[in-house]
């Protein structure tokens, strides 16, 4: 499609978009025009936590997993929204067979307090019990066996749990007054309730939270419509914090804490400058070397490489990529590559002079037989990058999310920017000769 | 042809060059065998905890007795510049850490908590596996494509020679830094971790780049030749003599930019631009002096 366009057309649509995005890019003066797309900051550059919780599966049937989770996902988003963090972000992270639940709280101050609060997040859970012979006892294991009251007793997970509870409240019992927890189920577990007092008429059915046995009621009737009351040891207090968790969610699967990360804001903005400080550095050095090296022909490289510059940040931004410092830094890798394209033009090109071509098609020909080269070297870095995208977990896929799209930008920009600039200005070089 | 720069003769000085790439391969993989490559906290799990102190002259041993009198038995504490200070530890909970961070506070004087991460054991063997699978899919992927790329050629030089010599340098380009980094753990106590993995796969992509361009330029005098009385090793000089300005110049610029961040980007990233740096400097010299007097030589046996 570019082929029908005449160059200086051609060139005029490439320098607008580059400037329109090269204003795009440059936040301080975009940020005057519109709210549309600001850079979105990675937590190592903006400053914040991150913390990663193994999710805990396996008492959970293969086929609710995927719900399980996303349940999980939701209740924690819920509670971690109580904070008032800026935008937080919860989500899966799949690692082999096991998922991972990972939350990032921007510029959260004080990480002991969500650490607490997302780990206080009640896991409730139904068992049934069993009264086994003494003899036995060693058999099973210990975590779902308790001595009580001079009973061995088994407990059998049930299914029924956490993930079912819709709400909680409290109030007092109408026979010794203490403080009791009321929690109502949704229609599932409505179902698996009635379903487990029914079978258990006459037997005690024990009541777990975050593991520990806290109570062992006597089911005295089969009870309908979803509702359950808990009546522990508790106070007033201790009654009103279990509501309130319970309203902010219980927990579907057991979660614990196996990663954190903690940035200092401080810290993040001056890796971002330093980045960029790189980067302007970098570009500035590519460039002077390729005028010194080339001499005009490095002029339409330099240029190419701003504009190269420019059109990628705003294909970024507008992607949206988050920037992570290892993003930059793969950015700042493809400013080194991107010129390699010319490179291999411009020695094609003198190749050609040198058989005794003309200035024009010499350029033409070196793009034409450069083409091969700069496409299968470019596709060995490709394939690392995506490699790396799929196969790794963030920091590393913001590094090859951002060398991918450099280097297929580059591809583009070696090609048709240099290649439109040669057209447009050499041709006019060869009317004033003549 | 030039006849200067007659260093470029890589046939003739074959020994040479490739007796250098053996050795210092070699000595590297010496280095990794004996030296070992010490894993990072990402790919073994521990703590790593930056601090930097807003006043005073606060050194490392200081830090290092606080934070023992305060009952961190296993720990290394390295200074990353002025008041600012690396530690090390096995995995440690938020409220151990908040215990330690007080410790600091009252004894020695405030400070920034720049960057606390903890990671699991199992967190970390994981990271390292999947590692493992991102440099093998990568390997297979570039031979694959490699494959590919010479797939026309089979005369008088067979494309899968092409293809297991440009291999045979990516082992070259990815060991030297690996060596290089194993004498860095010992020396200086650098760990490896999942940004030297990444820096190594970089280098594989980079280091093909190379030895593709000086391939294809054989491949294509190789047509021309035909028929003519020219040797193989006039053909391969020649190549190397017209490809040696783009292979210098492409990974030129990308060391420049490479040096632009050493010198003046993020301190967190050092090791992992030196690493890509290394092995884009080995990495040229690969392309040049090391593949195409490898084909000769294969060539020359068949």
């Amino acid at each position: 499609m570019f082929q029908k366009l005449k160059p200086k057309t051609l060139l005029f649509i490439i320098v607008v978009i580059a400037v329109v995005a090269g204003i795009f890019d440059y936040q301080p003066l975009w940020g005057t025009i519109s709210n549309f797309r600001p850079w979105n900051l990675g937590l190592d550059l903006a400053g914040g936590s991150v913390l990663t919780y193994n999710i805990d599966l396996s008492k959970v049937p293969a086929a609710d997993e995927q719900s399980v989770v996303n349940g999980l996902r939701d209740v924690i988003e819920k509670r971690v929204n109580l904070f008032g963090v800026s935008e937080p972000k919860v989500y899966i992270e799949t690692v082999g067979s096991s998922e991972r639940l990972v939350v990032e709280l921007a510029g959260v101050k004080d990480v002991n307090q969500a650490i607490k609060e997302i780990g206080a997040t009640p896991f409730l859970d139904f068992r049934e019990v069993q009264e086994i012979p003494a003899t036995s006892t060693a058999a099973l294991s210990t975590s779902s066996t308790s001595t009580l009251a001079g009973q061995n007793l088994a407990f059998i997970p049930t299914g029924l749990n956490g993930r079912y509870v819709v709400g909680a409240q409290m109030s007092f019992n109408s026979v010794t007054n203490q403080p009791q927890v009321d929690i109502e189920f949704n229609s599932q577990g409505a179902t698996l309730f009635q379903d487990l007092t029914s079978k258990n008429v006459g037997k005690p059915i024990a009541i777990f939270l975050d593991d520990q046995l806290i109570e062992m009621p006597v089911v005295q009737e089969t009870i309908t419509g979803g509702k359950a009351e808990i009546t522990g040891n508790f106070t007033v207090q201790t009654a009103q914090t279990l509501v309130e968790r319970f309203n902010a969610g219980a927990l579907p699967a057991p979660i614990t804490l196996v990663n954190q990360q903690t940035i200092s804001s401080n810290f993040g903005k001056n890796a971002l400058d330093t980045a960029i400080l790189a980067g302007i550095v970098g570009t500035l050095a590519v460039m002077v070397f390729m005028l010194i090296y080339y001499k005009k022909l490095g002029i339409f490289a330099s240029v190419a490489l701003l504009i190269y510059v420019s059109v990628t940040l705003a294909i970024f931004k507008i992607v949206p990529v988050t920037m992570t410092l290892s993003g930059i830094a793969g950015f700042i890798l493809s400013i080194g590559m991107a010129v390699d394209a010319n490179v291999l033009v411009f020695e094609r090109t003198k190749e050609e002079l040198q058989r005794g071509l003309s200035h024009a098609s010499a350029v033409e020909e070196g793009f034409k037989r450069a083409w091969t080269s700069i496409r299968d070297s470019n596709v060995s870095t490709l394939i690392t990058s995506a490699v790396l995208y799929y196969f790794t977990s963030s920091f590393v896929q913001g590094f090859a999310l951002s060398l991918f799209i450099g280097v297929l930008v580059s591809l583009f920009s070696a090609i048709t920017t240099t290649r439109t600039l040669l057209r447009v200005f050499e041709s006019r070089e060869k009317k004033q000769l003549a | 042809m030039n006849t200067k720069m007659k260093f470029l003769n890589v046939v003739e000085n074959r020994k040479y060059y490739l007796s250098f790439a053996a050795v210092i391969v070699l000595a590297s993989w010496l280095c990794v065998i004996f030296l070992g490559l010490k894993p990072g906290i990402d790919l073994s799990g521990g703590t790593e905890w930056q601090v930097a102190f807003t006043s005073g002259n606060v050194s490392v041993s200081e830090v290092q007795s606080v934070l023992s009198s305060a009952g961190l038995s296993e720990l290394t504490v390295r200074s990353l510049g002025p008041n600012q200070f690396d530690i090390e530890t096995p995995e440690m909970s938020e409220a151990s850490h908040q215990q330690y961070a007080d410790a600091l506070k009252t004894k020695i004087g405030s400070f920034n908590d720049e960057n606390f991460s903890s990671i699991g054991p199992t967190v970390g063997s994981e990271l390292a596996h999947k590692s493992m699978t991102a440099i093998i899919l990568v390997l297979i992927g570039i031979s694959l494509y490699i494959a590919y790329a010479f797939r026309k050629v089979s005369e008088p030089v067979k494309s899968w020679k092409y293809g297991l010599i440009t291999l045979a340098t990516l082992v070259h380009d990815v060991s030297i830094p690996a060596g290089f980094l194993a004498l860095l753990g010992f020396f200086r106590g650098i760990e490896i971790d999942t940004n030297f993995i990444v820096a190594l796969l970089v280098i594989m992509g980079f280091s093909v780049h190379d030895t593709i361009v000086v391939f294809d330029r054989i491949r294509e005098n190789l047509l021309v030749a035909r028929g003519k009385k020219t040797s193989l090793a006039e053909v391969i000089d020649y190549s190397v003599r017209e490809t040696f300005a783009r292979s210098v110049n492409t990974s030129f610029t990308l060391m420049l930019v490479l040096i632009a961040l050493l010198v003046f980007g993020p301190q967190s990233l050092f090791y992992f631009i030196l690493t890509i740096l290394i092995g884009t400097i080995f990495g040229t010299y690969s392309s040049i002096f090391v593949a195409s007097p490898l084909l000769y030589l294969w060539q020359k046996k068949d």
